[in-house]
């Protein structure tokens, strides 16, 4: 019997668990919004103890990242990931964890190859691509300015 | 009730990439990536500031957010030195973030051994 890649697609479906999307996405809602709604309680935090609503944004995202690498230290943000999907890794502490994680897994192989370099496995895809597209933001916005006489 | 429209506003841009991970085959990895620049595109046409205003941190806090924050840096550096603004707004704006990352992320590497699987 011949079984064409469409066949085999249904044949997988069927086999494979009841697709759980609904369940994924209730996971992922509920914890980035905590994650979230906790980073609102840290705002409000910093803007209560007096910092300038210029630096907030920072102190809150320093904040987040430090408690994220720190869970991933001891292993538990891999369980929050495990349970959360994007709810763990779209927030900042997500960009954390992706930073921390390689480079503490990757510590036996030295300072420079291991931890240093694993650093930016996916940090540095982020890194790289946010801060081209923010030139091409930045060479438009240049553009728009100079000629509109702005 | 500004604590509530974090909670919905960040949940649902979480569960925007969930879905995009759950029904199309783009790895977590790339939607970060995604994300970020459509932060990015989004700060830099003006829309993201705003929900900010309304969100707060549901909106800061997510990956579109520091895509946001870039898009503002390097407008608001354009802005201030001109064209080599381009190059340094950017990194500039998002310094205290990536810096804390690195330097945190480098003690835990210090304190903490990898997880036996």
């Amino acid at each position: 019997m011949k079984t064409d890649k469409k066949q085999y697609k249904e044949m997988v479906k069927k086999a494979s668990p009841k697709s759980s999307t609904a369940l994924n996405c209730m996971r992922a809602f509920f914890v980035g919004g905590v994650i979230c709604a906790f980073g609102e309680v840290l705002h409000n935090i910093y803007e209560a103890l007096g910092a300038s609503k210029d630096h907030v944004g920072a102190y809150v995202a320093i904040t987040l990242i430090f408690l994220a690498i720190m869970l991933t230290g001891i292993g538990k943000y891999d369980n929050i990931t495990k349970y959360a999907g994007a709810g763990a890794s779209i927030p900042i502490t997500g960009f954390a964890n992706a930073m921390s994680s390689p480079a503490i897994e990757h510590k036996k192989e030295g300072f420079i190859l291991g931890v240093s370099a694993k650093l930016f496995t996916i940090a540095g895809a982020v890194i790289v691509y946010g801060t081209l597209s923010s030139m091409v933001v930045g060479l438009v916005y240049f553009l728009v300015q100079k000629f509109s006489g702005g | 009730m500004n604590y509530l429209w974090a909670f919905l506003i960040g949940g649902g841009i979480c569960v925007v990439a969930q879905i995009l991970i759950d029904k199309t085959a783009i790895t977590s990895a790339r939607i970060m990536v995604l994300f970020v620049v459509i932060g990015v595109i989004l700060g830099g046409v003006g829309l993201y500031p705003k929900l900010v205003e309304f969100a707060g941190a549901g909106a800061s806090v997510p990956l579109t957010g520091f895509g946001n924050l870039l898009a503002k840096g390097v407008k608001e550096e354009v802005d201030k030195i001109g064209a080599l603004g381009i190059l340094t707004g950017g990194l500039k704006a998002s310094a205290a973030g990536i810096m804390a990352a690195i330097f945190f992320s480098f003690v835990a590497s210090l304190i903490f051994e990898p997880k036996a699987k």
